[in-house]
């Protein structure tokens, strides 16, 4: 099964470690907040991809199964 | 809105194309539960069959998403099993320019209490809240709650949500409710899968769930009379802005707006029209003009670039300015992040800062300066979409794109400085109580370009 890379944007803090280990599918914004490729992570870089998930200073990385378990509920407001 | 905002809103709703109107507004406050009998009769349908009858009508969610509601309670009551469900009515309406869940709340509490105890029968709950955010809401609840005693399968418990833009999302509730702050949360999982106490939970809008109660009694067929095949039913909508009677008004879906417009007057200045900002401070902005045609509904709304939202519209007058409105909105809505997400507690606010230096900046720097002003603002809108816990940075994004977009005669004239109407008076209600409240003028500065 492929896995998708995914960031708690609540715990992360802008460390940058996760797009210096693994630039090919990680970049910064200007704020330093990584921005991740979409997509599944090519069956290449898993291994490089979990490494870096436990690299994270904050554990705001996370490497899950795609696709993810949210079908049901839509992405609206909620209000 | 007001009284007589409200007293106009029943008045005017005589003419033609109101036929089987009001449905969930009635007209003069229906507060004890033998008047509300007297009104609407009780409950029929209940449980598995009042699920599947609320996905006969095609009942949506009116809090913003339009979810399909029956979808919703089918999934939370398969989930409930042993341990049971939980329900929470959600009419914090943290929406500053939105008032329809507060008149439905003081005009039929019952209504939406039958619809909270429907819902908790239907998908065995264990618990049931009523989420407001003022005392004075609380207060009057509370006697309506205390009235109906045993009426209700669970007790409803009313809760007061901390008043704060993102504290109505789903996902805040439910943290607030398991003892956490009212800010959105990671979603994994989602409520309805593990919501309140570990338990599989219904967010649903008061509206919803009172047209809940009204399908319980009348049935699939009577909800479909009314709005358009996509999009059957009523809906609560409140207009504001520059309207002659601002106030909370009930249409049938598809209605256009030129005519939901109508029931509130009309805008109320010379010139008419100039546009709508439809689906509120979380929608887009739609045209005046043509598009003024445009059915109310949260499907042809899409279509036309705009949203229906919670059901708000805003009216700008031809003498107001759409850049201007709309920075100040934005500027209100960076300082609501709850600062939790990186990309939302930098990317707002800078978004923010190009807006207004796009708005109100002094002009004379040349073509150059404004094009990397508008350039910066795209690649901002890039940098906060889809990477915050909950959707304020998208609902951002989209409302200074649609600015970019329906204003754009506006951007190139506001390159040699502020229009005259940006000089002026806002139109548009922003909270003073919000943070950034400083004047845009003197917040303009050169942005990084």
């Amino acid at each position: 099964m492929s896995k998708q890379l995914r960031v708690n944007p609540l715990l992360c803090t802008a460390h940058g470690v996760c797009a210096g280990l693994l630039p090919e599918l990680i970049s910064l914004d200007p704020w330093g907040y990584p921005i991740l490729a979409s997509g599944p992570v090519p069956p290449g870089l898993e291994s490089l991809a979990r490494r870096t998930v436990t690299s994270c200073p904050a554990l705001a990385l996370l490497l899950e199964s795609s696709p993810p378990a949210r079908t049901v509920q839509p992405r609206g407001s909620g209000k | 809105m007001t009284e007589v905002a409200d007293a106009v809103a029943t008045r005017a709703l005589e003419p033609a194309g109101r036929a089987g109107l009001p449905r969930v507004l009635p007209p003069v406050p229906v507060r004890d539960l033998r008047g509300h009998q007297e009104r609407y009769g009780v409950p029929g349908l209940r449980g598995p069959e009042l699920i599947s009858e609320v996905e006969r009508a095609g009942l949506t969610g009116r809090g913003g998403a339009a979810f399909p509601a029956g979808k919703k309670l089918r999934s939370v009551r398969e989930r409930a099993g042993l341990r049971g469900a939980v329900v929470i009515a959600n009419g914090v309406e943290s929406e500053p320019a939105s008032a329809k869940d507060a008149s439905l709340l003081a005009r039929a509490p019952h209504l939406v209490l039958d619809g909270i105890a429907l819902a908790a029968e239907a998908t065995a709950a264990r618990e049931a809240y009523l989420c407001v955010r003022r005392q004075v809401q609380a207060d009057a609840l509370a006697g309506a709650i205390a009235e109906r005693g045993g009426y209700d399968p669970v007790p409803v418990q009313l809760a007061l949500v901390p008043e704060r833009y993102v504290s109505s999302a789903e996902s805040a509730l439910v943290r607030y409710l398991n003892g956490g702050p009212a800010l959105p949360g990671f979603t994994t999982p989602r409520p309805f899968e593990r919501g309140v106490h570990g338990r599989p939970t219904l967010v649903s809008n008061v509206e919803t769930l009172a047209n809940l109660a009204l399908v319980s009694r009348h049935g699939a067929g009577w909800f479909r009379s009314l709005g358009t095949a996509s999009a059957p039913g009523s809906a609560l909508v409140t207009v504001s802005g520059a309207a002659r009677h601002p106030g909370v008004y009930e249409i049938a879906f598809g209605t256009p707006v030129r005519d939901m417009l109508a029931l509130a007057g009309g805008g109320g200045e010379i010139g008419g029209v100039q546009a709508v900002l439809a689906g509120g401070y979380f929608g887009s902005w739609l045209a005046g003009g043509a598009a003024l045609g445009t059915p109310a509904a949260p499907d042809t709304l899409r279509a036309a670039g705009a949203s229906f939202g919670a059901g708000i519209f805003l009216v700008l007058p031809a003498a107001g300015c759409g850049l201007a409105e709309t920075a100040r909105v934005v500027r209100y809505l960076a300082g609501q992040s709850a600062g939790q997400c990186g990309p939302c507690f930098n990317g707002l606010p800078a978004i923010a800062d190009a807006l207004e230096q796009v708005a109100f900046g002094p002009g004379g720097g040349g073509r150059g300066a404004h094009g990397r002003t508008l350039r910066w603002l795209r690649d901002l809108f890039g940098f906060v979409e889809g990477r915050g816990a909950c959707h304020l940075p998208d609902g951002v994004a989209r409302l200074a794109a649609s600015a970019l977009r329906v204003f754009a005669d506006d951007v190139r004239r506001h390159e040699r400085g502020p229009c005259l109407a940006a000089r002026g008076h806002p139109v548009f209600p922003v909270p003073t109580w919000a943070a950034g409240a400083a004047t845009p003028l003197a917040r303009a500065r050169e942005v990084r370009g």
